[in-house]
């Protein structure tokens, strides 16, 4: 950390004069600067969120990409001071449930080890049930021969981890403070018009105008700027989407004791979640319509309190009936089907007992950019694709956008390619557009599955988290897909 | 015929694949078919040729006197720097050269193929100069030459892998699409882009580390002369890399049927199967060139990824690295 600050700060007097201004360190101050009055990057990381920050990681992580100069382009100004997370910080209502794939991502890029100093809860168990009290399903990771499901972890937590991990990596990067303002992809396409020499060069750099005023240039533009993303704008990148009638209300709350399970029930209105984040914790992902949600938002706490619990228990309709194993009833057929968790009796999450956070609403919406690349410019995370948090999925396709594009850079500069190319781009879309739609495919079928309460459709789908729940192969492919493997379920 | 093209992974030739390289090589070789043929007469190859497609028109090849190779030559001035082409032809030019360089435009094959190539290149040459795989310019210090350069889609990842690189075409127009090109980046802009023939640089007693012509040797009337050329420019010890098209039946049946017939990606006649070399011929007249041939691999198209890879299957499409014989 205390490297890194000098690093940047380190004044010299003999810089350019843009150098000066952007307070460059001395190592991008050494770079040739053949032409210009600005300061070029080969790659521009718009928004230092989680998934920016893991692209940069990814990036410093590969043999060939760790050579590259980057340029962080965020703001917030925590990401110039460093995201310091004590033990007794009350925990970030925002948190994110990677999977078993972004494990192994952080694992690789070398941030996981900084998740691990902080607070965080892997969990190899899940329950989901509906309200009507026909049916439920008990996922649990032995069932795939997996030691957990996945780990719930504070956003701000998954970030610091990433910032720590880019500050300690021997890599040329530079954050700016600062909001992009215009992006010039083609600086050379007036050509005509203008001076031969005084573009010279500049076919090969995108350039940008930040908020302060300063300009860069960079070979690729990488667009990390979340659902609203200023990039796609100026890219002029389409997207498809719809808003969804529904809130999210998210917060953290306290038990008596550690919850180890991660829990989902579905109830009239959306259903509500219930995710372990250590110690004890647990975080709350309740969906709703927006009245209800402004309704819950205002209540006093111990209203608060008592709804989410009745919404656990007993609320809304009776706990379903546990099965024995070897009582399977109608389902007993399936004979060597039937999971080891598959008998396990229904359990009732542990009770809350206090908000730990403020009580936060999100309006769900689904967005998927039409095209996440162009020339000299890609999309990652939110940017490219923004899903609603029913599964927790959404950051989980960025952290796997941001490394997929970091290989299909390292690859491109294995063999020479301008890492601005469609061509070089291109593989990245091709490698991730599928993935992302598949998964969003699957949430808004999710969504419309649960959010109508209608008694035939109940049924069904009551007797279809029974027959998951007793069918292995299929139960394997829900949480298979569900841990971040890219095969898709067979039933797809 | 027809079922060769049912196969599951198809192969669709290096040259069929990309048609302007192709036509660039075919007019840029146009010159050393002159000079190479002063003391041999064309070889029609194999009397196989009656059943195929017609072949592209045959040039008169009056082979010409050694007078007129030098006055050709002395008539060629080198527009190797940026300062030598005009203003206005410089924006006339980049215009063009932006749809040569559009990966989604007409050169889009091209440049699916172009990595595949240069893995094949980065990985011998890194083996045979002892460079580090791992580093961003493994090239750094080396002096290569790419015969036929075209636009410069092989020039310009070969400088951006650090070499110092030459790259001859003898088509004017190519050679200022590839100029303004590089001079769009720093990283290429120092390549040495000059229109020019083999022959008139051996001449000029050049010589480099690597050579390398890709796509250029099925279009030469001598090919024998040609690697000769090729290899006098290749430094004792220096390495020399080709690639082209085998004579095969299933050549036959993608690179012309499939690929000028069906497909309509080159003009009918492009390619002339019988002038194709086999593997086995191109390590011939590799020996005879004092070129020993190391490596040699296939590409392979897969239809359904749009991806080329590298493989052992030489049938179609092949690429040989080979090392000069150290006197």
């Amino acid at each position: 950390m205390n490297r890194f600050v000098a690093r940047r700060f380190v004044g010299s007097p003999f810089l350019s004069r843009v150098a000066w201004r952007s307070f460059c360190d001395v190592a991008s101050a050494e770079k040739q600067k053949l032409s210009s009055d600005t300061d070029e990057y080969d790659v521009a990381i718009v928004g230092g969120g989680m998934v920016g920050l893991a692209v940069a990681c990814s990036l410093a992580s590969m043999p060939l990409t760790k050579h590259l100069s980057v340029a962080i382009i965020d703001s917030n100004p925590a990401l110039l001071k460093g995201i310091i997370i004590t033990k007794d910080d009350p925990p970030d209502p925002r948190v994110s449930t990677v999977t078993p794939a972004t494990i192994s991502i952080f694992k690789e890029i070398g941030a996981w080890k900084f998740v691990e100093q902080h607070r965080h809860a892997y969990f190899d168990k899940m329950q989901v049930w509906d309200y009507t009290g026909l049916g439920y399903t008990h996922y649990n990771a032995r069932d795939v021969n997996k030691e957990l499901l996945g780990c719930v972890v504070e956003n701000k937590v998954l970030q610091s981890s990433l910032l720590s991990c880019i500050q300690v990596a021997d890599f040329q990067k530079q954050i700016f403070s600062a909001r992009l303002n215009s992006m010039n992809l083609n600086p050379c396409s007036s050509l005509s018009e203008k001076d031969i020499t005084s573009t010279r060069y500049q076919g090969s750099f995108a350039e940008l105008e930040l908020s302060d005023g300063t300009c860069i240039r960079a070979k690729l533009v990488i667009g990390a700027d979340g659902s609203k993303s200023n990039v796609r704008e100026l890219a002029g990148f389409k997207t498809t989407g719809w808003a969804y009638a529904q809130n999210a209300i998210i917060c953290t709350v306290e038990h008596t004791a550690e919850n180890d399970c991660a829990w989902q029930r579905f109830l009239p209105s959306g259903p509500i979640a219930l995710l372990p984040i250590g110690d004890n914790f647990s975080n709350i992902v309740w969906t709703m319509s927006p009245n209800e949600s402004s309704e819950r938002k205002d209540m006093t706490e111990s209203d608060f309190i008592n709804s989410v619990n009745h919404a656990l228990n007993y609320g809304y309709g009776p706990h379903p009936k546990s099965i024995s194993a070897g009582d399977g009833g109608l389902l007993s057929w399936l004979g060597k089907g039937v999971t080891s968790s598959g008998g396990e009796v229904f359990k009732v999450p542990p009770r809350v007992v206090k908000l730990a956070s403020e009580r936060m609403v999100f309006p769900l919406s689904l967005k998927h950019a039409n095209t996440y690349i162009s020339k000299r410019v890609a999309l990652v995370g939110d940017a490219a694709h923004t899903v609603h948090p029913l599964a927790g999925q959404g950051v989980n396709l960025g952290f796997g956008d941001a490394y997929a594009l970091s290989k299909v850079i390292n690859e491109g500069i294995a063999v020479g390619s301008d890492i601005g190319q469609v061509s070089l781009l291109g593989r990245y879309e091709a490698q991730r557009k599928p993935a992302n739609i598949a998964m969003i495919a699957i949430l808004d079928g999710f969504q419309k599955a649960y959010s109508i309460d209608f008694g035939p459709l109940n049924i069904l789908r009551a007797t279809g988290f029974n027959v998951a729940n007793y069918f292995s192969p299929l139960k394997q492919n829900i949480i298979s897909y569900a841990c971040g493997e890219q095969k898709l379920p067979h039933f797809m | 015929m027809a079922s060769k093209l049912l196969k599951r992974t198809f192969h669709i030739s290096t040259w069929s694949a990309c048609p302007p390289r192709s036509a660039r090589s075919l007019i840029a070789v146009a010159p050393s078919r002159f000079f190479s043929d002063s003391n041999s007469q064309p070889v029609p190859a194999t009397a196989g040729s009656s059943p195929l497609p017609p072949g592209p028109p045959t040039t008169p090849n009056d082979a010409p006197s050694p007078s007129s190779v030098s006055r050709y030559g002395s008539k060629r001035k080198s527009e190797s720097t940026h300062s030598s082409v005009k203003d206005p032809e410089l924006a006339k030019f980049a215009a063009i050269s932006d749809t040569w360089w559009d990966s989604e435009g007409p050169f889009k094959p091209l440049h699916l193929m172009n990595p595949t190539r240069l893995a094949f290149i980065r990985s011998t040459l890194c083996r045979h100069f002892g460079k580090d795989p791992y580093s961003v310019r493994p090239f750094e210090g080396l002096k290569i030459i790419d015969v036929g350069c075209g636009g410069g889609i092989l020039s310009e990842p070969l400088a951006r892998m650090g070499a110092a690189v030459t790259g001859i075409d003898a088509v004017d127009k190519n050679i200022k699409i590839a100029r303004v090109h590089a001079d769009l980046d720093p990283v290429t802009s120092n390549i040495e882009y000059s229109c020019m023939t083999a022959e008139k640089l051996v001449e000029e007693e050049r010589e480099f580390d690597a050579v390398i012509a890709l796509e250029v040797i099925e279009h030469v009337a001598n090919p024998s002369e040609f690697c000769k050329s090729l290899s006098a420019l290749t430094i004792a010890g220096g390495a020399t890399v080709v690639s082209t098209i085998n004579r095969s039946m299933r050549a036959y049946a993608t690179a012309i049927v499939a690929a000028e017939y069906i497909l309509h990606w080159l003009p009918k006649g492009t390619h002339q199967w019988s002038s194709f070399l086999t593997p086995e011929e191109l390590v011939l007249i590799f020996n005879r060139a004092s070129l020993s041939v190391k490596e040699m691999a296939g590409f392979v198209y897969n239809p359904l990824t749009g991806r080329w890879s590298l493989s052992d299957d030489i049938s179609v499409n092949f690429i040989a690295f080979g090392t000069k014989d150290v006197q």
